[in-house]
């Protein structure tokens, strides 16, 4: 009897962890998101986890294009940094540091987005060396200071070239992409690029939902795999 | 054959027209940024790219007029500055309030 108890108890907490797989894996809440709907955003120079100085300004520029292409307006990147760095913020943990009441009033957007790159570069091994670039970013309503989405993304060298980032942005960023590898030796900056379009394209599993500038726009029943 | 795939991506293509047009302006922005292009050889590299824009009926994208205006203003061409500005927020009125505030210090 005893044992009958205990294997359904281990059933039961199974179905629990699968449920709760699937739950967390498929359902972004986009309450806060939907309640919003910023029309631009704006996005500060992400802070640095990593050990490559390299990390904030490489992410930060590129960052526009799959923001812009999910129909956000995105304020000017070099042009914002100048703002901050003119009004004496010139690291991004001090400028994270920021109100929000601060930044919606000189930039007047909708949105701010936090960016962490907590890992980017080369790690050599015997057998293989790798490039990996992964960040974290938040995107904050700066009306109210609420969280309208979390998420992070990853991306390494050792993927190889023919997975399928599909897509309309990812064909984008495969294109430019190609050019940075002929004309740049700085190895992780190609990677960051995949990582900025895997983290900040709408369309995508628990990514951002689709800006008033895209034809999507409002379209989006759960965002497709 | 070839012809059937190359109609097929097109296919698949123009279910989504890109917003904008790119280039390679992402690129002049992380030159910019680690300060491996001056500001003469950014405008030189940005103009081709809004001409081939503005030849294909694209739009450029977000922050291209403003990145442009910042640069005319480190050359001294304030007229310019002024210009791309103004651009910038014609088109993409979300960046008025930004705006105004850059001009009025560029009016100092």
């Amino acid at each position: 009897m005893k044992r009958l108890v205990s294997v359904k108890l281990v059933a039961i907490l199974f179905g629990f962890l699968f449920l709760g797989g699937c739950a967390t894996r498929a359902n972004y809440d986009y309450t806060a998101f939907k309640e919003s709907r910023p029309t631009s955003i704006l996005v500060l120079p992400p802070l640095n986890s990593s050990t490559d100085v390299n990390a904030t300004y490489s992410m930060l520029a590129q960052v526009t294009l799959p923001l812009a292409e999910s129909g956000y307006y995105v304020f000017p990147v070099t042009l914002v940094d100048e703002t901050f760095k003119q009004n004496g913020m010139t690291t991004p943990a001090d400028i994270h540091q920021i109100s929000i009441t601060k930044l919606r009033e000189i930039f007047g957007a909708d949105a701010a987005l936090y960016i962490n790159v907590k890992q980017y570069g080369s790690s050599y091994t015997v057998i293989m060396s790798e490039t990996r670039v992964t960040a974290e970013g938040r995107l904050v309503d700066l009306r109210t200071g609420k969280t309208l989405w979390a998420g992070t993304a990853t991306a390494s060298s050792a993927e190889g070239q023919n997975n399928s980032s599909g897509g309309l942005i990812g064909m984008l960023v495969k294109a430019v992409i190609t050019q940075i590898v002929e004309s740049l030796s700085d190895k992780g900056h190609p990677i960051a690029g995949i990582t900025s379009y895997r983290l900040l394209s709408a369309g995508r599993p628990n990514g951002i939902l689709y800006g008033p500038r895209s034809p999507m726009y409002l379209k989006e029943g759960s965002p497709t795999p | 054959m070839l012809l059937f795939l190359v109609n097929l991506m097109a296919g698949c293509a123009t279910k989504q027209q890109p917003l904008y047009y790119w280039g390679g302006y992402q690129l002049q922005v992380y030159g910019h940024f680690k300060g491996d292009k001056g500001p003469e050889e950014q405008i030189q590299a940005l103009e081709e790219i809004k001409e081939k824009a503005a030849a294909g009926g694209k739009a450029l994208p977000p922050g291209f007029r403003a990145h442009l205006a910042m640069l005319y203003g480190q050359t001294g061409r304030s007229d310019r500055l002024v210009e791309q500005l103004e651009t910038e927020k014609r088109q993409f009125p979300e960046s008025s309030v930004y705006v105004d505030f850059l001009l009025k210090k560029a009016n100092k």
